[in-house]
Parts: structure tokens; C-alpha cells; sequence
């Protein structure tokens, strides 16, 4: 692997666009926008206070800058850099900004959650959207852009709002049937979506795009709930991952649990092949290939290391978390598809994986650790085991 | 005491014994009787006897004697005889009062007897009883232990569920406090935030400041929100879950049509397969195939009509999955009884089918066993032979030869690419070296050019003459200064000077000779001077047999001009080659 040289970034805010020609990082108050493949510096712009996130207008031709302190959101064109816009929220503050999906608007929530105003840059017009909810996941933009879900809460009471892009219309409001609602999401083919509870409650419910409730999900009482929902690409399968430690998979036909994954301590199952780095201070590390599951530990990233096949019965070292704190570090908190859903990758416990993520064409898998990353390919030969 | 008192003793006791019951049971005795023992007892002939008898049973029994032998008369004492009487009477009274007594005694005892047999048999009773009553509850024990343990049991189950609710509890409660901390926080932090905006006089307005508005994403212009649209949307998103609906649908569709298809096929395949065994075994089962073979060919004519019809309806669904179960059992059926025969016939050992191929079986195995037996001696020899030549000892020679016979092609080709590389770099180095001399002539020539070119301006702005030809011996000296300046004069010209050449071969003059050898040198050095390798050398050669043409009929000076020339082509040549 080649690595360019080191560039400066404040906030871990560093982003390639979304057509893979530019690159965008803010150093402080400053902007700066790179070529992808020169690593030359085309444009750099300057915002007014210390810039708190950015993000990229899903045409690439924008870009937005949120400075949360001051309240205010600079817009900047890569095609005229003359061209600017200042968004100030005024005395009512700023909690977060982004994107729609067509990149001409930018949703702005406010600061406890008051509002999200809508302005729009091709005509200066202002909408707002009244008593967001402050959840995990409160907002979702269906795959195509067209659809914006969104997730209030009135008279103690949950509801969600469909809401048209293009204009802005307010599509269908109709009340959710959870105690206290965690996140939803949109199926990829949009036409589904997904509302799971916090983590007090176990229940998933699946409503149709027009509002009607297609089915209610719910593996157990009491216990700690869902962690994490994900969607297959296919939009066939639903991935709903707990703090019992198990990954339930739906089907999207009867929407009933069709499999069920664990992750137990110890791997005894003879199909499940087990890597182990092994450098000079051993660390744990192990993979998974076939449908099931990876778990990563955290490890030293040595050029020198290699992998080595571990014989079953493999003992993970778990670390138990403390179960007085709230949100325990337990439960299966991150799942990725492969692109074409024949595996799916979960992490499990407290390891200190910071992502997962497949490549796109569904062959391997890459793992970003806090200081290392790692490299998964699948042997596509093998599918059968 | 004579035995005959005794006896007589005895019948009397006897029959004083039983009187007494008698006279128990009667009350009175008829005197006759009594008076009838006794005169048995005593007669007028043995009185003296009887009195001493008397007399001696009335002192056994302890009472005075009746009758004294002293006195001689015969009679006896009336008073001792009286008080004798008496006391007997009332030893006889006692007796039977104390024969009463004992009787009441005994009946007493015997009602005891009966009475304690009665407790007794109702002790027994009792004892079985609780006897009976004790296993029974032993049992009964034995049952409530069980229930104790399984009480137990569950005890620790709840307690464990308990514990495990308790702590689901607590986690729930911590997630509670963790979320009301939460919420505090926040409604502190909007306290505040009032606080200040209530005190805060300038208030900041929202706003947004953009440059120029630009153009939506698509391209469109933006519609007023009027019902249509709203109608739009509706449809729209109807749209997409109907065609979303429709894909699935079609999905499904298909699928369903892939396991009919399978079915189907299934179903084919066993009722080709029943039908073909169907000859062997209808002698045997005929009641059974029967009835069935006529629905059967039934069935196969209705299906095969149907097989291009989609079944679509519940019936047709019914009536495909009913076949292939009956298929499937008849299947079943066969196959077991085929089971049965092959056991059979093992048994027997009769010629049948089933015999016959075991025997081919039979005989396949020993082939087989045969085979692996010969590949085993194969391997076998094979590895004594390689022992032999691992082992054998031979001479230093062929030893070293042969160790190495694996890699003897290889080698000689590797000596051999060593070789040609070894030549090259000979000549690679040959050429390097000629080049850096060619380089370094260049460069003396390029000083001797200069200083020529020097020294020609001072001539050519000394000497202006129009007689070329006193002009010739210093042109041959200064030739190449002669012909840098022509290029620099006049690039221009250069191309007219070509195109007089041809046209000069006829009408050669004298002031066109020197045009014509310049032009050639003048090509050489335009070559020269970029110092560009590979075409020039071909244009230059071609130049310079060009010229070569013009020179053929000219003097031979300028031939001697033509050799240096090519001289100085060809070094140039080998100059670029080199390079």
C-alpha cells in the first residue's frame, strides 16, 4: 500500500466527493478542496469561524460548512468561487445541517431540537418542520432522494412524517405504535420503512410508504433491545442487532425471523474459519468467512504479522462491561451486506472496530480500527461452505 | 391299702365326684341314691374295715378320728362320728363353695380368655391396619418429598428469574436515570437560553444571504403547491409500491412456476419408474395394482391434458400435490418391497434378478480387489527400484553427473544466454565508447566550426571579391563555417538552392557548384546541428546520393569535396548509429 503525504484536518473532517474527483478537508476556519488523483489544492475558502462539519452536495458541485457555535452554515461552489451563501440561524442556534438529496436544500436543526428549517438555495424560501425528534436516527432520505422520513414527537406521543423532497409536501404523518422511537430507516428500494424502538423496548415495526402498519417485530420483553438496524441492499432481508449479543435477520416477504446469528465466547462451529494475527505480541484478531460472523479485537498493526488459521474451539477474549453504566458496551453495534447479500459482517462487544465496510463489488471487506485497518477478502470459491 | 379300697376308693371318689356336679346342677340328690352308695361301700360284715378306713381317710384329711380302737364295743362315738359328719359336710360345703368359686374362676378366666382372644384378633387387626396405614403414608411421604424436591426446584428457578428481572431492572433504571439526567440537562440548558433571550435586547434574525440564486438540480423550474401536485405525489408514491407490489409478484410468480415445473417432473419420473416395475410385480400384488392402475392411467391422461395449463386454482394445487404424495408412497412401497426381495434372495440363494446381480456385483469386487492388489506390487517394486537407486554406489563421475541431470538442459541453455549477453555488452560497451569519442570529436569540431565560422565573417566582411574561384581553397577550409551562415542568412533560400539543383546538373556553372555542394553540407549540418538521430541520417543519405548524382560529371574536385563530405556523413552516420 502507498501512502500520500500527511495533510493537516481539524475534526476528522475529510471528505472525497461524491463522484471520487475532489477531496475536501477544513483545517480550522479554512477550506480546502484538492484534486483526487494530483492531490494539488484547486480551491480554498474561508469561513468565518471554526468550522464544526462539512459536507458535500450529492452533485459535488457544493459544498456546505456548519459552524455550530455562531449558528451559521457557509455554502461554497467549486464552479464559481466568487459564488457564496451564508445561512445564520440567528439567536435560535444551530444543533446540526445537511444536505437534501437533490443538493439544493439544506436542512438546518436547530438547538433543542426545536425545529429544522428547510432553505432552499434556488429560491431563498424557508420552510420549517416543527418538534423533530432527538433521537438515534431520526431522519432518513430514501435511496432515490425522493422521500424524507422524519421521526416527532407531540403530546408524548410518536409520530413520523413522510415528507415529498421535491417540494417539500407533507406526505403522510401518522403515529408510530412505540414506546419511546430509537431510529428509522428506509428500505433501498423505498418502499419500506423500518421504526425500531430504544433500547428499552425490543420491537421493530415495518410501515408501507403510504403510512399502513405491515408488521411488528419483537424477539423479547424487558431486556435491553435493539442496538442496530440494517437493510440488505437487495431490500430482501432485515438485519436487527441486540444487546443480547444475536443478529435476527427478517424476510421481507412474511416479515418473520428466518435465522438467527449468535456470538458466543467460544467458536466450536467446524464450518467457521478463525484467523489469528500473530506478531510478537500476540493479539486477538479473528475472522469469520461463510455467513458468518466476524469479530475483530483489537490488535497492533505490524508489517510484520501474518495470519495464521486457529483449530477450533477458539476462546474470544470478552471484557465484561460494567452493566450499571446505560448504554453498556454489549450487543452486536454494527452490521454491513455485502453488496450482493450473501454475507453480512457484525461486530460484536466492545471491540474497538470503528467501522465496517464492503467494497462495492461485494468481495471483500475493510476494518477501521482506531489506530490500524485491515483487509478482508472472501475466496468467492468457498461459497458453498 | 388294699387295692380293692382303692378301687373301691376310686369308683366311690369318682362317684363322689360326679354326684357333686350333680348335685351342682341338681339341687338335691334323691336320698335313695345316696343311701344306695353307701350301703355298696359298708356291709354288717366289713364295718370294722370300713371303720378303720374311715378312720384313716377322716386323719389323711386332717380331722379327728372317728372311731378309737380302744373301746371294744363295735359302736362307734355318736359325737366323733357327728362332729366327723359335720366337718366333712363342711369340708364338703367348702369344697363345693370353693368348686363354686373355681367354676365362677374359671368362667371368669374362660370369659378373660375369650375376651382377651377377642382383643387380640382385633390387636391384629388394628396391627395390619397401621401396618397397611404406614406404607401408606411412607408412600405418601416419599411422593410430597418429590414434590418438596421439585418445589425446591422451582424455587430456585423463580429465585434465579427474580434475580434476572431484578437485574434487568436495574439496568432499566440506570438507562432512566441516564435519560432524566439527560433531559434535566437539556431543560437547563433551555432555561437558560430563555434567561438570555429575555434579557438579550438584540435579537438575531434568521436569514439567509445568497449571491444569486441558482438553478435546481434537475434542470426544472419549481411548481406552485397547489392540489394537483399534491395529487402528483399521491400517485407517485402509489406508483412505486404498486410497481414495487408488481416486481415481487412477478417473483413470486415465477418461482411458483419453477417448483410446479418441478413437480411435475417429479411426478413424470416416478410414474415412469412404477410403470416399468409394474410387469414383474403385478403377478404378485394384483388386488393392490388394480384398482390403483386404472386411476392411475386415469390420472396420467387428465394430467398430460393439463401439463401446459398453469395451475392456478386450489383444486388443480390439490390434485398435483395428492398425485405426487401417492406417487411418492407408491414409490416408497416399491422400493421396500424390492428391499425385501434382495434380503430375500440372499437368504435363499435362488437365481432371480436380484441374485444375478449380486454375482456380477460379486465378480466386480474381485476384479476390483485384483486390480488394487496388482497396483500395490507395482508400487511395491516401484519403490524397491528407487531404493536401489538411492542407495546403489557409484563412482564420482556419474555421480556428480548425475546429481545435477535434472538441470543439465537448463544449464547449458543458461551458459549459453550468459554468453550472447556477455557479447552484447561487448559490443554495447564498443558502441558506448565510440560514441563518447564521436561526442568528443563533436565537440572539437563544433570549436574548429566555431573559430572557422569566426574567421570566415572576418574574411567574408574583408574579402568581398566576386571571383569565386580565388575564393575556392579558403571555402574548402572554412567550408562548414561557409554553410552555417548560408542556413542563417537565409533558411529561406536553403529550399530554393534545392530546387535549383536539379535544374543546375544540366547547365552546370560555376557559380552553381558550390550552391550544390553547399546544399548537401548544407543538409549535414542542419542534421548536425539538432543533432537528431534516426530519419535524418536516412534524409541526409538520401540528400547525398542526390547530390552525389549532380557531382558524378563534375570535376573531380569536387568529388574530393563529395569524399570529404561523405566522410563527414559517414562519421556522422556512425555518430547517430551509435547513439
Amino acid at each position: 500500500m502507498n501512502f500520500s503525504e500527511v495533510f493537516k484536518q481539524s475534526n476528522q473532517l475529510c471528505k472525497v466527493s461524491p463522484d471520487g474527483k475532489y477531496l475536501a478537508t477544513c483545517v480550522q476556519y479554512r477550506l480546502v478542496v484538492r484534486d483526487m488523483s494530483t492531490l494539488q489544492i484547486l480551491q480554498l475558502y474561508t469561513c468565518l469561524d471554526q468550522i464544526s462539519h462539512m459536507d458535500w452536495s450529492s452533485d459535488s458541485l457544493f459544498i456546505l460548512c456548519a459552524m455550530y457555535k455562531r449558528g451559521l452554515v457557509q455554502v461554497w461552489s467549486l464552479e464559481q468561487p466568487d459564488w457564496h451563501c451564508k445561512i445564520d440561524e440567528g439567536s435560535i442556534g444551530l444543533l446540526s445541517s445537511r444536505w437534501s438529496p437533490d443538493g439544493r436544500h439544506i436542512l438546518n436543526t436547530t438547538e433543542f431540537h426545536l425545529r429544522i428549517t428547510v432553505w432552499s438555495l434556488c429560491t431563498k424560501a424557508v420552510s420549517y418542520i416543527k418538534y423533530p425528534k432527538a433521537c438515534q436516527k431520526g431522519i432518513d432520505f430514501s435511496r432515490d432522494g425522493c422521500y424524507m422520513a422524519l421521526a416527532e414527537r407531540r403530546d408524548c406521543k410518536d409520530y413520523v412524517s413522510v415528507f415529498v423532497c421535491d417540494d417539500w409536501h407533507l406526505l403522510r404523518h401518522f403515529e408510530t405504535e412505540t414506546q419511546d422511537l430509537g431510529g428509522l430507516e428506509w428500505s433501498p428500494n423505498g418502499c419500506v420503512l423500518a421504526v425500531w424502538d430504544s433500547c428499552l423496548e425490543y420491537k421493530v415495526l415495518l410501515y408501507s410508504l403510504d403510512g399502513r402498519l405491515l408488521s411488528t417485530y419483537s424477539a423479547y420483553e424487558w431486556s435491553l433491545g435493539v442496538k442496530t438496524v440494517t437493510w440488505s441492499p437487495s431490500s430482501q432481508f432485515l438485519a436487527i442487532g441486540s444487546y443480547d449479543e444475536k443478529v435476527r435477520v427478517l424476510n421481507h416477504i412474511t416479515w418473520k425471523k428466518i435465522t438467527q446469528f449468535e456470538h458466543p465466547a467460544t467458536i466450536n462451529n467446524t464450518k467457521a474459519v478463525v484467523y489469528k494475527e500473530v506478531e510478537r505480541r500476540p493479539a486477538v484478531g479473528a475472522d469469520d468467512l461463510s455467513l458468518h460472523n466476524i469479530t475483530i479485537g483489537t490488535t497492533l498493526f505490524n508489517t510484520q504479522s501474518k495470519y495464521e488459521i486457529c483449530p477450533p474451539p477458539v476462546q474470544i477474549p470478552v471484557v465484561k462491561p460494567d452493566p450499571d453504566r446505560a448504554n453498556p458496551k454489549i450487543g452486536v453495534s454494527t452490521l454491513a451486506f455485502s453488496s450482493d447479500s450473501r454475507y453480512l459482517a457484525t461486530k460484536n462487544g466492545g471491540f474497538q472496530v470503528q467501522s465496517l465496510n464492503w467494497h462495492c463489488s461485494g468481495d471483500s471487506l475493510i476494518l477501521l480500527g482506531k489506530e490500524q485497518l485491515c483487509l478482508c477478502y472472501m475466496d468467492t470459491d468457498q461459497e458453498d461452505k | 391299702m388294699p387295692e380293692s379300697s382303692l378301687d373301691k376308693d376310686i369308683c366311690s371318689s369318682s362317684e363322689c365326684r360326679t354326684p357333686p356336679l350333680r348335685q351342682f346342677s341338681q339341687s338335691s340328690l334323691p336320698l335313695h341314691r345316696k343311701s344306695y352308695m353307701l350301703s355298696t361301700f359298708c356291709t354288717e360284715q366289713n364295718v370294722q374295715e370300713c371303720q378303720s378306713h374311715i378312720n384313716q381317710e377322716v386323719s389323711s384329711l386332717g380331722l379327728q378320728p372317728v372311731w378309737t380302737e380302744s373301746g371294744s364295743s363295735s359302736e362307734m362315738n355318736v359325737v366323733a362320728v357327728l362332729n366327723c359328719m359335720y366337718d366333712l359336710i363342711q369340708m364338703h360345703r367348702r369344697g363345693l363353695r370353693s368348686l363354686e368359686n373355681m367354676e365362677v374362676e374359671q368362667l371368669k378366666s374362660s370369659g378373660n380368655v375369650d375376651y382377651l382372644q377377642l382383643t387380640s384378633t382385633r390387636l391384629k387387626e388394628q396391627l395390619e391396619l397401621s401396618k397397611r396405614e404406614n406404607t401408606g403414608l411412607l408412600e405418601r411421604e416419599r411422593q410430597l418429598q418429590l414434590k418438596v424436591k421439585s418445589l425446591q426446584n422451582c424455587l430456585k428457578n423463580e429465585k434465579e428469574e427474580v434475580q434476572k428481572l431484578q437485574n434487568i431492572i436495574a439496568s432499566r433504571a440506570s438507562q432512566y436515570n441516564h435519560e432524566m439526567k439527560r433531559k434535566e440537562r437539556e431543560f437547563n440548558k433551555l432555561k437558560e437560553r430563555l434567561n438570555q433571550l429575555l434579557i438579550d435586547k438584540k435579537e438575531k434574525k434568521q436569514a439567509i444571504d445568497v449571491l444569486n440564486n441558482i438553478g435546481r438540480a434537475d434542470g426544472k423550474r419549481s411548481l406552485w403547491k397547489t392540489e394537483k401536485t399534491e395529487a402528483k405525489h399521491e400517485a407517485e408514491m402509489y406508483k412505486a409500491l404498486l410497481s414495487d407490489y408488481d416486481t415481487r409478484q412477478r417473483e413470486l410468480l415465477l418461482e411458483n412456476a419453477e417448483l410446479n415445473k418441478v413437480l411435475q417432473q417429479m411426478k413424470k419420473d416416478m410414474v415412469s419408474i412404477l410403470s416399468s416395475k409394474k410387469p414383474i410385480l403385478k403377478g404378485d400384488k394384483y388386488q393392490d395394482d388394480g384398482a390403483q392402475a386404472d386411476s392411475e392411467d386415469e390420472e396420467e391422461v387428465f394430467d398430460s391434458s393439463k401439463e401446459s395449463v398453469e395451475l392456478y386454482c386450489v383444486h388443480a394445487r390439490e390434485k398435483l400435490t395428492n398425485s405426487i404424495r401417492l406417487q411418492w408412497r407408491r414409490l416408497k412401497s416399491h422400493v421396500e418391497r424390492l428391499d425385501s426381495q434382495a434380503s430375500l434372495a440372499q437368504m435363499g440363494g435362488s437365481r432371480n434378478n436380484d441374485a444375478v446381480s449380486q454375482e456380477t456385483h460379486k465378480e466386480e469386487m474381485d476384479r476390483l480387489k485384483l486390480e488394487i492388489q496388482q497396483c500395490k506390487d507395482f508400487i511395491q517394486t516401484q519403490q524397491q527400484l528407487l531404493q536401489q537407486q538411492l542407495s546403489s554406489p557409484c563412482d564420482e563421475e556419474t555421480a556428480s553427473l548425475l546429481s545435477d541431470c535434472y538441470m543439465l538442459q537448463e544449464k547449458e541453455r543458461l551458459g549459453d544466454e550468459w554468453k550472447t549477453l556477455e557479447e552484447q555488452r561487448t559490443i554495447f560497451e564498443r558502441e558506448r565508447r565510440n560514441f563518447t569519442e564521436a561526442a568528443i570529436r563533436l565537440s572539437h569540431e563544433r570549436k574548429a566550426f566555431e573559430e572557422d565560422r569566426a574567421t570566415w565573417l572576418k574574411h567574408q566582411f574583408l574579402n568581398l571579391s566576386p571571383f569565386p574561384d580565388s575564393k575556392k581553397p579558403p571555402m574548402s577550409k572554412s567550408k562548414s563555417a561557409f554553410l552555417i551562415s548560408e542556413t542563417k542568412a537565409s533558411a529561406t533560400s536553403a529550399p530554393e538552392k534545392l530546387i535549383r539543383c536539379p535544374s543546375g546538373t544540366n547547365l552546370p556553372t560555376p557559380g552553381c557548384v558550390p550552391h550544390t555542394s553547399s546544399t548537401a553540407d548544407l543538409y549535414r549540418t542542419l542534421c548536425l546541428i539538432p543533432e537528431n538521430g534516426a530519419t535524418k541520417p536516412k534524409r541526409k543519405s538520401d540528400h547525398a546520393e542526390e547530390s552525389g548524382v549532380f557531382f558524378n560529371g563534375k570535376a573531380p574536385v569536387r568529388h574530393k569535396q563529395w569524399n570529404d563530405s561523405e566522410e563527414h556523413s559517414s562519421h556522422t552516420k556512425e555518430q547517430n548509429s551509435s547513439i
